[in-house]
């Protein structure tokens, strides 16, 4: 066991980190300032088409698709390093690089495959997911967006939900019912989208935080051309799982959340004199958050060493998010509690308790999105335990004849 | 980076594993309980003669010179069977206070029989109620006095190292006529524990400078690989428990309610694993990482166990609570882990003093 890096990943992280040194300033977005949503995407494309030119996009993408033919460590090695500067990184490049391109690189054609990858490595195309529905959240199959094919080409009708940054993204990510007199998973087919497509209405969600990163895409009459279809007819099930494996296991890199915290109490007073983090109830829960937080970190490097050998971590990968999420909940409502009444409403010019006020908001997402809590309990349990599955009441019934 | 065990390391595990479930399964423990016996003696002599317990203890004494890692894979097998061996004390603390703060002489006198499982030995540290690394008992440069209590393991320990006045340790011999030896009535059933009074007894002091929180954070990552393989052994018993048992026309297992719960659990034995794996490298390669690791490791190995101890036996409804049933074992040995090696509270003090930009840092 070796905590530290191999000489190989030692050589590369240097190499890294120089290239970043040198490239990286220029494009970083300094803390405290706010793009509008325009500025942050072109800036989003102007890094990633930097990342392009120095070789780094696609690390783990064979060199024939425009990758750079790497290891998922060296991919790893370089997403830890990145994250040391403040880069335009958001969803708009995010999905494209690790849903959209994935999911095309497997299932597509090799003239799909011409069309999109490496434009999308090269930060020129950018994406959204529309995969949730209204009625289709963790029942994800139970979508009901149909697609009726006409020619050539498919007309589609429906509406989607969550999709982040839609109404900033060139190309969409979708998948839509094409056969409803067959079982839910069987009926489904994988698309991509332009965008720009007639009949598409994308509507911004106001959202509990205030902002609005997530829409409501209607689709009306959308022609979808069967050239943009990723995978057989029927087969969009197995293509959405491609995308959703990536989802979580890109979503276990995280900050160090708590590790900021202790400082926080030891400047916020304490009840008795002192500082708040002389109180033991505190000091026992911030510990046994850092602890957690640790375990973590060090499970990801098991993982990590999992996935470099070839293994498939699973629903294992999917202990990372959940943890991740649960904690960031506790801890900022705990924050807030050892702050004190101030934390209901601080001075304008404290953007610390500001921030953490926005995580125990947007950890509500954290719980929700890439798999709730209780879908990844399931899973850890039928999968790492080997549990039995849950009772499903529409197994085997056709789409059509399903109730509700 | 490779973080995982080495095939050698999966290899000694398994072996571990299979020798002490076929030595020590379940019914031996109660048969031991039954029989009032204070411990597994039969084990014990088996896991010395194949050098189990010398692992760590270097070659020059009579160990087989291997890493904290290695003896925390056998740490794991043992708490995974609740083992009723002297281990932690003899050779986590006794063993590992002479290696770390013992002259020449003491280590070449007492290491190799440490190893063999000639001589068993124990740390004497609480005091009675209160915090458990206390300094009552004098030390007046050639002889001991005062009590110490519980001490585990003393009744069949031939030296004991005892945390004097002043936070030094000093070398006891307990054959002695000025020590005393109380058997307590111990919680766990199958590690018994001691009131040991020293009248002026005989005893000397271990010269090295190596602090207590040294000895105290290593046994703390073997320490966390007990309660790991401990709560891994609880999570597996509920399941298949669970799977065996019906309920409602249905497996018991397949209730989300029962699901849910031991996902909880299979997390936090996760978590637990890897800031094992994590406190062992440190103790090996990057002791200024320990203080943090060691307490991590803590905090969520007796979390896990916790949980696994309290659920599996929640999980079997009222068999679990029937001496026929072995879910008792961990639901007592759990507290004898919780307890020892200082609190929760001391490992949530030391966590946070040992991050950077804390006020102190770790002493």
């Amino acid at each position: 066991m070796d905590f530290n890096d191999t000489p190989e990943e030692a050589a590369f992280r240097t190499e890294v980190r120089a290239w970043l040194a040198a490239n990286a300033p220029a494009h970083v977005i300094p803390q405290g300032v706010t793009l509008d949503d325009a500025e942050e995407v072109e800036r989003g494309k102007a890094w990633q088409r930097a990342v392009y030119d120095g070789g780094y996009a696609g690390i783990t993408f064979p060199k024939a698709l425009g990758g750079r033919g790497g290891t998922v460590i060296e991919a790893v090695v370089f997403a830890e390093e990145e994250a040391h500067y403040h880069l335009p990184k958001g969803p708009y490049i995010g999905i494209g690089l690790g849903m959209a391109i994935a999911a095309i690189a497997k299932h597509g054609t090799d003239e799909q495959r011409a069309q999109f990858i490496e434009p999308t490595l090269k930060g020129e195309l950018t994406w959204c997911q529309l995969f949730s529905e209204p009625s289709a959240g963790s029942d994800l199959a139970n979508l009901r967006t149909k697609a009726v094919q006409d020619g050539d080409a498919w007309i589609v009708n429906g509406q989607k939900v969550w999709s982040s940054w839609a109404h900033r993204s060139d190309w969409g990510i979708l998948v839509v019912r094409t056969d409803p007199s067959v079982p839910k998973h069987k009926g489904l087919t994988f698309f991509v989208v332009d965008m720009k497509s007639p009949g598409i209405e994308i509507r911004p969600i106001r959202q509990i935080s205030g902002a609005s990163d997530f829409n409501e895409t209607f689709l009306t009459d959308v022609r979808i051309p069967d050239s943009c279809r990723i995978g057989g007819v029927g087969e969009g099930w197995g293509v959405c799982m491609t995308v959703l494996m990536g989802e979580r296991l890109g979503s276990g890199s995280h900050k160090a959340q708590v590790s900021p915290l202790i400082d926080y109490a030891a400047s916020t007073p304490g009840m008795n004199g002192g500082t708040a983090l002389d109180s033991g109830s505190t000091k026992l829960a911030l510990a046994s958050a850092l602890a957690e937080e640790q375990g973590a970190r060090y499970l990801e490097a098991r993982l990590r060493t999992m996935v470099s050998r070839g293994e498939n971590p699973g629903a294992l990968a999917g202990m990372i998010k959940m943890t991740y999420a649960s904690r960031l909940q506790k801890t900022s409502a705990l924050a807030m509690e050892l702050r004190g009444m101030d934390a209901i409403a601080p001075a304008s010019g404290d953007t610390q308790t500001r921030e953490i006020q926005g995580d125990y908001i947007w950890s509500t997402v954290m719980r929700i999105a890439g798999g709730a809590d209780e879908v990844l309990k399931n899973q850890i349990a039928e999968r790492v335990l080997g549990m039995p599955g849950e009772i499903r009441m529409d197994k085997n019934i056709p789409f059509d004849q399903l109730k509700g | 980076m490779n973080f995982d065990l080495s095939d050698e390391q999966k290899m000694l595990a398994e072996q571990a594993r299979g020798l002490i479930a076929e030595r020590s399964p379940y019914d031996h423990l109660r048969g031991l309980i039954d029989a009032g016996a204070e411990w597994d003696e039969s084990l014990w002599r088996e896991l010395g003669e194949m050098g189990f317990l010398g692992a760590a203890i270097p070659e020059t004494h009579g160990g087989l010179g291997m890493s904290a890692l290695d003896q925390g894979v056998i740490a794991q097998e043992l708490g995974r069977a609740n083992a009723a061996i002297p281990f932690f004390s003899s050779i986590i603390l006794c063993a590992d206070a002479i290696q770390l703060a013992g002259s020449d002489a003491q280590k070449a006198e007492w290491l190799p029989k440490l190893a063999s499982g000639e001589v068993i030995g124990t740390l004497a540290y609480a005091e009675g109620p209160g915090p458990s690394f206390a300094t009552g008992v004098t030390f007046d440069g050639s002889k001991i006095s005062g009590a110490k209590m519980p001490v585990a393991d003393a009744g069949i320990a031939h030296i004991a190292i005892v945390l004097v006045a002043g936070g030094g340790f000093v070398l006891v011999k307990l054959d002695q006529p000025t020590v005393k030896r109380t058997k307590l009535d111990s919680f766990d059933q199958l590690r018994a524990h001691y009131r040991i009074d020293f009248n002026g007894a005989e005893a000397e002091a271990l010269p090295g400078a190596a602090k207590l929180s040294a000895l105290i954070d290593r046994a703390a990552v073997q320490a966390a690989f007990e309660a790991t393989g401990a709560a891994d052994a609880c999570l597996e018993m509920a399941r298949n428990y669970a799977l065996d048992r019906q309920m409602f026309g249905r497996p018991l297992a397949s209730f989300q309610a029962i699901k849910h719960k031991l996902a909880d659990l299979a997390v936090e034995v996760e978590l637990a694993r890897s800031n094992a794996y994590f406190g062992a490298w440190a103790a090996d390669e990057s002791p200024d990482d320990l203080p943090a690791a060691a307490s991590a490791a803590r905090l969520t190995a007796l979390k896990a166990f916790e949980t696994g101890a309290r659920e599996n036996l929640q999980v079997h409804g009222g068999i679990g609570y029937t001496q026929e049933a072995n879910c008792h074992f961990y639901y007592r040995r759990e507290r004898t882990l919780a307890l020892a090696l200082g609190g929760r509270d001391y490992w949530a003090d030391r966590l946070i003093a040992a991050q950077p930009g804390s006020q102190g840092k770790a002493a």
